[in-house]
């Protein structure tokens, strides 16, 4: 029988993940993926705590969570071909130009 | 009843002639034409001074006041542009326009081909209407824009040749110097605006009412006399007393009809004006006149000493100028505000001949020496001698006027000098000390003076050989105002002369509107004297001055070696009266260098250090900490977010483990 804490769990467990990702990686991409994945381990946990608790306000979250992230998506991956063509590299080390 | 409704054209033509030559002088260019537009503005001023001055002889009401416009109206103070008629500025009005008038003739031909002409013109004409402010002004304010009117053309004119060092020295000594007297003048007026107000009710700065109430003060009371002093250290700067006197000998930078007009006939007299026209208040605190009388007496003496040892002629004429100043300072000192007057009045006819006089010496020099190719200083009189066979207008002028100076009796120094001498030893206020002060010092003078005009006039002629031919009189545009003030210096005296030489001393009576009920008040006036002491008392003058003529006669005529011998034999004094008794150099070292390191101290030490070292400080320590931040503004994106994550965990554990 799968109660909320499994759910809790799991969504705890997936944003330590991403969360590790992004500290740890230097690509760009991967770390712009961690952070989606952190993203969805908070719905996770929205919904699940939403069904057990009977309240429908953490789902109304989890939509403007999804549509924050899109938006989101939209804008980091335009940002990061742009920064492609001029440097040739997604690594975030080499996204220094603001530094003296 | 007379009307006196243009008394404000009187200083409003120098103004208006100072305007145009200043601003409109650079197109006009033509010589003739701006000398012709500043002498006619003071000529102008002069005719309806001339007007109202016998209006005023024929008027019964002798004090006249004329309100223009109000100025300041805040409260309690209100002032106005007004002006005061009265017998005292009406003959002050005379002098300064009319010797004025005469000066700015001269200047026509003195100045002719010099660099800024109009700018010279501008000045001068700035210079009368300040003077004229000065007198006519009915309150103390007005009189002080006049005061540091006249002190401003003074700077300007002593600066007209500014590209020499000397000269904008002169100036800024002059200037300086001039400030140190004003703020007594302006603290003392403040004290009186303040105490005639606070403990009277009477809020005024207006001359006739401070006349009218200065009793309220209490005679001889420690404000009052505070008062009086502080405006006489007003006086003292202008008038060039002790201890302020030090800039007027320096002023003979300037061109020599300024020094004419400024600093002998009417700036330097503004300071016995001001104690004259405030005589009620003077009166009141017997203490001052008797600081008064003694400075006067002491400068007189004192300035007189010096020049003896002085070889510029401009010089000499400096020092016997602030001689006779303290004169007139010793007179109203002792009460005597006629003879006070009386002198100045003499003084301004007699001594603006002589400087005019020896400017046209001095020019006929210059032009000489510069034909000749040599470059000996045309203003040292042992470059000169003889020179009445060349210029021999130039001369009895000079003579007349010198004769007047020394107290010659029958010339105009003689009635007014006796009549001082007179009141020193014979007044309420006087003293026989104050009066053998004076009158060695009228022996001083005679002696100086007739030094100054053998070594000029008389004798060999000292120049080089070249220039002699050279040498030539002025033309008539300088001999006219000399001729007139000659005549002046002979004839102006008789306005005074006593009632002891079977006199009506008129003077007297034209003044006492002004001075009579001052006199009464407060018992001024002369002790009972016999006659024949008060003729002992003429006899000791006319023979002290004679034996100070009789004695250059034979020193520097009859016997020219004598002089050099005297001064081998009395090294030290002659060195030490030659230079001015090192006033100049005690006065350096007491206040002008402490005051110099002063603000060194405060430019390298207060300023760069404290001030800047504050406001860099403070830019170092910002610097400082900001260097420690910068090491965690990384600019690696990780480095950021292990960081937020880092507060979260702690944020997290704060509130799990609390």
């Amino acid at each position: 029988m799968l109660t909320v804490h499994h759910y809790l769990v799991l969504g705890a467990i997936l944003f330590t993940l991403g969360t590790i990702g992004v500290l740890t990686r230097r690509n760009a991409i991967v770390i712009f993926m961690c952070i989606e994945l952190m993203l969805n381990s908070v719905n996770l946990t929205f919904i699940a705590l939403s069904r057990h608790l009977g309240n429908l306000d953490g789902q109304i979250f989890v939509f403007f969570v999804m549509a924050v992230a899109a938006a989101e998506a939209a804008i980091g991956l335009a940002l990061m071909i742009t920064f492609f063509r001029n440097k040739e590299s997604v690594n975030v080390e080499d996204f220094n130009l603001l530094k003296s | 009843m007379h009307s006196y409704d243009y008394l404000w054209l009187i200083p409003l033509f120098p103004l208006l002639g100072a305007l145009i030559n200043g601003l409109l002088g650079k197109k006009i260019k033509n010589e003739t034409v701006i000398g012709a537009i500043g002498t006619l503005a003071i000529a102008s001023s002069f005719v309806i001074s001339v007007i109202y001055f016998f209006r005023l002889l024929g008027d019964s009401q002798k004090v006249h006041e004329q309100v223009i416009a109000s100025w300041i109206s805040v409260g309690t103070l209100q002032v106005d542009w007004g002006f005061l008629f009265d017998p005292l500025s009406a003959l002050m009005l005379l002098v300064v326009t009319g010797v004025g008038s005469l000066i700015h003739l001269y200047s026509i031909g003195y100045m002719h081909g010099e660099e800024g002409y109009y700018r010279y013109f501008s000045y001068l004409n700035l210079f009368c209407f300040s003077m004229l402010m000065l007198v006519l002004g009915n309150n103390a304010l007005v009189m002080f824009i006049g005061w540091e009117g006249v002190g401003l053309c003074s700077y300007l004119l002593i600066g007209y040749y500014f590209h020499k060092k000397s000269a904008g020295d002169a100036a800024k000594k002059a200037f300086v110097v001039n400030r140190v007297g004003d703020f007594g003048f302006l603290l003392g007026l403040f004290l009186l605006f303040w105490t005639l107000g606070s403990a009277h009710g009477v809020w005024t700065v207006n001359f006739v009412e401070i006349q009218a109430n200065a009793h309220l003060l209490g005679a001889g009371g420690a404000i009052v006399t505070a008062i009086t002093l502080l405006f006489f250290l007003g006086a003292t700067g202008k008038s060039a007393q002790i201890p302020l006197y030090t800039w007027l000998p320096d002023a003979m930078e300037g061109p020599t009809p300024v020094s004419a007009l400024i600093h002998a006939a009417t700036m330097v007299t503004a300071g016995v004006y001001m104690i004259a026209r405030m005589n009620g208040l003077f009166a009141m605190a017997p203490d001052t006149m008797m600081v008064i009388a003694i400075v006067g007496a002491a400068t007189a003496i004192f300035a007189a000493s010096i020049g003896l040892a002085q070889n510029d002629i401009k010089r000499v004429l400096a020092y016997s100028t602030v001689s006779q100043l303290g004169f007139m300072f010793l007179a109203v000192g002792v009460g005597a505000f006629t003879a006070g007057v009386f002198h100045l009045m003499t003084h301004a006819f007699f001594k603006a001949c002589l400087f005019l006089g020896s400017g046209s010496v001095i020019h006929a020099m210059h032009h000489a020496l510069h034909h000749a190719h040599v470059h000996d200083d045309p203003q040292d009189m042992r470059n000169m001698g003889g020179l009445r066979k060349h210029m021999p207008i130039t001369h009895i002028t000079f003579l007349v006027a010198t004769l007047a100076i020394a107290g010659v009796p029958l010339f105009s120094g003689f009635f007014s000098k006796d009549e001082i001498l007179h009141w020193a030893i014979g007044s309420t206020h006087g003293h026989w000390g104050l009066w053998l002060v004076a009158l060695f010092t009228a022996g001083l003078t005679a002696f100086y003076m007739f030094r100054l005009v053998f070594m000029t006039f008389y004798g060999q002629e000292r120049m080089v050989e070249k220039a002699k031919k050279h040498l030539h009189e002025s033309p008539a545009v300088i001999t006219i105002p000399l001729i007139v003030l000659a005549v002046l210096s002979v004839f102006g005296g008789y306005v005074g002369v006593p009632e002891l030489m079977w006199g009506a001393h008129r003077l007297e009576h034209f003044l006492d509107p002004v001075f009579g009920a001052t006199m009464a008040t407060y018992g001024i006036g002369m002790l009972p004297h016999s006659a024949a002491f008060e003729w002992g008392m003429v006899a000791a003058a006319v023979i002290v001055a004679t034996s100070g003529i009789l004695l250059a006669v034979f020193m520097y005529h009859m016997r020219p070696d004598l002089p050099g011998k005297v001064v081998a034999s009395f090294q030290g004094a002659y060195r030490t009266i030659h230079n001015k008794w090192y006033v100049d150099e005690i006065y350096d070292a007491l206040f002008v260098n402490p005051t110099k390191r002063l603000g060194t101290f405060l430019w390298k030490g207060f300023d760069v250090k404290g001030i800047d070292g504050i406001v860099n400080g403070l830019g170092k320590l910002v610097q400082l900490f900001s260097g420690a931040l910068r090491i965690t503004q990384s600019g690696l994106v990780h480095n950021y977010a292990l960081t937020m994550v880092l507060g979260m965990v702690v944020i997290v554990a704060f509130y799990v483990f609390r």
